[in-house]
């Protein structure tokens, strides 16, 4: 039991100071996300067909490789700012937070590293 | 981890029912309502006790039916009341699964069983009574007093346009009953941490108001992921808010004038 007063207990360790940028990157990843998803779920429809050539052939292309890159990226950072916004919203047990938003923060990162780098692979690679 | 479940202690167990009286004014005029008991003193598990109030007999609000409750069948139920008018806020609880303030809430409105519950997840001092105090103290962080540099006009008080009254005309008719608070499963879950809709719209009644000289100081204590960021513009706060004030838009605007600060 602690005597110390509800005011004291509210102040707590004081403002953090952030949570702007998490914001702000929240709106504008989901902005760029509109015309990325619909320009990749339009394209995919729109492909000839969808076997293993033709897939690779279109995101070998270069402004269909860069745009792939930014779509990943996009979804990433929008993913790891709302999946840190859950894990802050119901783990109120401090180290068990601090343990998942680390290891979804590293994930996170994994993510997109794998995506940038599969969509760089198939891009790079010399056509069949 | 969020709790799922209630602990063993709180879960809700059927009560007393307290029948009908024999001389009803009129048939058809009998409502019955469910409240919610809590007496800490008993140890007991809540219970949900029953009365049957004539209707034709009582005022038209849900604080009338608590009062003759209160005054003919069951002195032990306790509840806030002051001003049965809906401006001290006292008689916030949850009526019919919505927060509101019992004088203003007419029991005809209310279709069925007339259920009343203490406001959502906090703790219950007694019966329809929550313990505010965590509640009144997140008020008192936003410092609401007015915080200036420059000093009063020796002559007369500070001086306000008609526009700049007008900004802080709603959110200062803010009557601190809690309805908002206790109704934002954001501040249900982090009420220690998430200052909640009615402190956030006190401290942007002080972020509007032309005289205060203290905005940047006051957005820096609000800018914390959890002091003003747990909001996730569920709304609910606007929904239940009886003076039908806006503390969702005020939390945006907020959140707009710390964006603005940066860009």
């Amino acid at each position: 039991m602690s005597l110390k007063s509800p005011l004291g207990r509210v102040l707590g360790l004081g403002s953090a100071g952030t949570g702007t940028e998490h914001w702000i990157g929240q709106r504008i990843s989901a902005v760029a996300m509109v015309p990325l998803t619909l320009w990749f779920a339009v394209s995919l429809v729109t492909l000839p067909a969808l076997d293993f050539y033709s897939v690779t052939a279109w995101v070998s292309a270069p402004l269909h490789a860069v745009l792939l890159i930014l779509l990943v990226v996009a979804l990433v950072y929008h993913s790891s700012l709302g999946t840190q916004v859950v894990a802050e919203d119901y783990l109120h047990a401090h180290g068990l937070r601090v343990v998942v938003l680390t290891v979804l923060r590293l994930l996170h990162v994994g993510l997109a590293v794998a995506g940038i780098f599969a969509v760089f692979l198939i891009a790079t690679r010399a056509p069949l | 981890m969020a709790d799922f479940k209630l602990p063993a202690n709180s879960r809700v167990t059927t009560g007393k029912t307290h029948g009908a009286p024999a001389n009803v004014s009129a048939p058809g005029k009998i409502r019955q309502f469910r409240i919610y008991r809590y007496d800490p003193d008993s140890g007991a598990n809540p219970r949900i006790d029953t009365y049957a109030v004539d209707t034709g007999r009582c005022g038209p609000m849900v604080l009338d039916a608590l009062i003759k409750i209160k005054n003919e069948t069951d002195p032990s139920l306790t509840f806030r009341r002051s001003c049965r008018e809906g401006i001290c806020g006292s008689c916030a609880m949850n009526i019919d699964g919505v927060n509101t303030l019992a004088c203003t809430q007419a029991i005809a409105d209310i279709r069925g069983d007339v259920k009343i519950y203490p406001l959502p997840h906090m703790p219950v001092v007694k019966d329809l009574v929550p313990d505010l105090t965590n509640f009144y103290a997140q008020y008192a962080s936003i410092k609401p007093w007015l915080q200036t540099r420059t000093p009063p006009p020796p002559d007369r008080e500070r001086l306000q346009s008609k526009e700049d009254q007008e900004l802080i005309n709603s959110p200062s008719a803010c009557i601190l009953c809690a309805c908002c608070s206790t109704s934002c499963p954001s501040y249900w879950w982090n009420s220690d941490r998430y200052l909640g809709p009615a402190a956030l719209l006190a401290a942007y009644r002080w972020l509007v108001d032309t005289r205060d000289e203290a905005t940047g100081s006051r957005l820096d204590d609000l800018e914390d992921p959890f002091r003003l960021y747990r909001c996730h513009t569920i709304m609910n706060c606007t929904n239940a808010c009886p003076k039908d004030l806006n503390p969702a838009r005020a939390i945006a605007a907020t959140k707009r004038m710390l964006a603005e600060r940066r860009l």
